[in-house]
């Protein structure tokens, strides 16, 4: 195939990429835009072996390799639950940043003595990010999967370990660029990955999609990056794209929250050590039955639905919805208050009702539903917790001040689905279950909510 | 214009693209488009196959095949993930997705 052929048809898979990501900005055209993604994909994988310049002379490797990524990487896709998508996707983006930079470390051995210092740098650039990209993704896994605490993890002298290692590897970097030996390599790979360790480490749980975003964004510029070393459009451009449209979305994310990526990166070490929940003192809480539940749902003018993690812990999308129902139909009018950041991903809590037909008129966000609480008689909160933890407004300090919530506190009643008095995924005790006003249900979302569904027909 | 400069003014055009088309998305869309986004950079696999294929020692062929695997992982997995993501904002028919789910109540 001519160099010019070539060139055309990559440029289509560019553009390919572009209406990809346009079409999933939209509800409508999401489905669709993430096919012409992967059509994209597709051509451009089947592409490069005509590309000019091809040897052939490792064939049936890399064929093998594929067949190896293929085996690997759809069976996970398909059998994944929804609630586990986020750590997911935070894997899914961490070999993607390690494929960058093995991919910058082959071209490193080859570039020789003759490269030019800009694509030394480059490939400096992208072995550099691609290993925090790799090691960060890894922790934000780890802690999504709960393999380790979801708390930030602050060490003393933390912030200062961090500095010293950032400032290791660029030394390392420095030394890479002027020596262009395989040892400065290896130490800056190395501490690379150590600083992509310590970068998430002191990321509180709740902040932890947005890590992800970021981090995603980062392997997406290590992609452009290879693509300037390599020569090849595609690779910059859909770099690039996932790089700005990742950068995008991260602020996105992070003013859902309300607080600046700064703080959700750094927080952890200026937040002041939080007052330890008072040991030991027993503070009484308010528990009830499900036919307590179904009779508060029951004489309820209207009642919304807060769900949580929870929610997508116990599979339970379609019992809510079978419980909106039977209210709806009792006259009671119901609707979902929906926080942004609610689960473990934003827009989380969207995929999972999607999932069970909930009609998308009563998904409420959280800016709408919040002046409704008023006027609200029941709210019930299945398996959320810090999205209406009160703390965010009046604890300052605490890891998710700031942070704007459901404003369930002024609704007449608030019932909670919980598993248990353990705090939430940021770890901060929530002082709205020792309201008067608050009855808690405990058990798994599903059985909870199976109960009081049972309980509300033989009302 | 040299090739380092053309390659350049293409960064720069595609940052901007970037920027806009994403600009406006409702929260809904946020996972999704994290996920599509992800499956997109997925594409140094076209990297990973052009460094294997010129690879000249078996330490280069090694780490260029590491490279591939993992490159296939993270495209094809993310497209297959987000696919299934977005599938469920159709609106299908409810009970086929109700026995799945439940591992096949009384259907």
């Amino acid at each position: 195939m001519s160099a010019n052929l070539y060139g055309v048809l990559t440029l289509a898979v560019a553009a390919c990429f572009i209406l990809a990501l346009k079409g999933l900005s939209s509800p409508k055209s999401a489905r669709r835009g993430n096919l012409i993604g992967a059509a994209g994909a597709f051509i451009a994988t089947d592409l490069v072996f005509f590309s000019p310049g091809m040897t052939h002379n490792h064939k049936w490797w890399i064929l093998g390799a594929i067949a190896i990524g293929v085996l690997v990487g759809v069976p996970a896709a398909r059998k994944i639950q929804m609630t586990q998508m986020p750590q997911l996707v935070a894997l899914f983006n961490g070999v993607g940043g390690g494929a960058a930079a093995l991919v910058a470390i082959v071209e490193y051995l080859k570039l020789g003595a003759g490269a030019s210092t800009a694509d030394v740098v480059a490939t400096v650039f992208t072995v550099i990010v691609g290993s925090v990209s790799f090691s960060g993704s890894v922790i934000t896994f780890l802690k999504l999967q709960e393999i380790m605490t979801t708390r930030p993890v602050v060490f003393p002298g933390g912030r200062f370990v961090i500095a010293g290692t950032l400032l290791g590897t660029l030394g390392a970097a420095e030394w890479v660029i002027h020596s262009m030996g395989n040892t400065s390599l290896l130490v800056m790979a190395a501490l690379a990955l150590v600083f992509g360790v310590l970068f998430v480490l002191p990321v509180g749980g709740a902040d932890v999609p947005i890590v992800i975003s970021l981090l995603n964004a980062f392997t997406g510029l290590t992609v452009a990056a290879s693509g300037y070393v390599l020569q090849s459009t595609l690779l910059i451009v859909a770099g690039t794209l996932v790089g700005a449209s990742g950068t995008i979305l991260t602020r996105l994310m992070a003013a859902a929250m309300g607080r600046s990526l700064f703080g959700t990166l750094f927080g952890a070490f200026t937040a002041k050590p939080q007052a330890a929940v008072e040991g030991g003192e027993v503070r009484s809480v308010k528990s009830g039955s499900p036919d307590d539940v179904a009779i508060l749902l029951n004489y309820a003018q209207r009642v919304v639905i807060v769900p949580g993690f929870g929610l997508a812990v116990a599979q339970a999308q379609h019992t809510v919805r079978e419980l909106a129902d039977l209210l709806t139909s009792k006259g009671v009018d119901v609707a979902y208050g929906i926080h942004p950041v609610a689960g473990r991903m934003p827009g989380h809590m969207n995929v999972l009702l999607a999932e069970a037909n909930v009609p998308y008129e009563q998904l409420v966000e959280m800016d709408e539903v919040n002046p409704t609480f008023p006027q609200t008689d029941v709210v019930l909160v299945v398996g959320a917790n810090d999205v209406v933890n009160p703390a965010a407004k009046t604890t300052p300090g605490c890891p998710i001040y700031g942070m704007p919530i459901l404003d369930v506190a002024s609704a007449g009643n608030v019932i909670f689905l919980k598993r248990s008095m353990r705090p939430g995924f940021a770890g901060i005790e929530n002082e709205l279950l020792y309201d008067p006003k608050t009855t808690l249900l405990f058990g798994d979302a599903k059985d909870s909510l199976t109960k009081v569904v049972s309980a509300l027909k033989a009302l | 214009m040299s090739n380092g400069l053309a390659l350049l003014s293409i960064f720069v055009l595609s940052v901007f693209i970037g920027f806009e088309v994403v600009s406006k998305v409702s929260t809904t869309l946020h996972t999704p488009l994290m996920s599509g986004a992800n499956a997109i950079h997925g594409i140094i696999l076209v990297g990973a196959i052009t460094v294997t294929d010129r690879a000249n020692t078996n330490l280069e062929l090694g780490l260029g095949i590491a490279a591939v695997i993992l490159a296939t992982i993270n495209m094809v997995g993310g497209f297959v993930v987000t696919d299934r993501m977005l599938e469920m904002f159709k609106g299908k028919p409810r009970v086929k997705k109700d026995v799945e789910v439940s591992g096949g109540e009384s259907k």
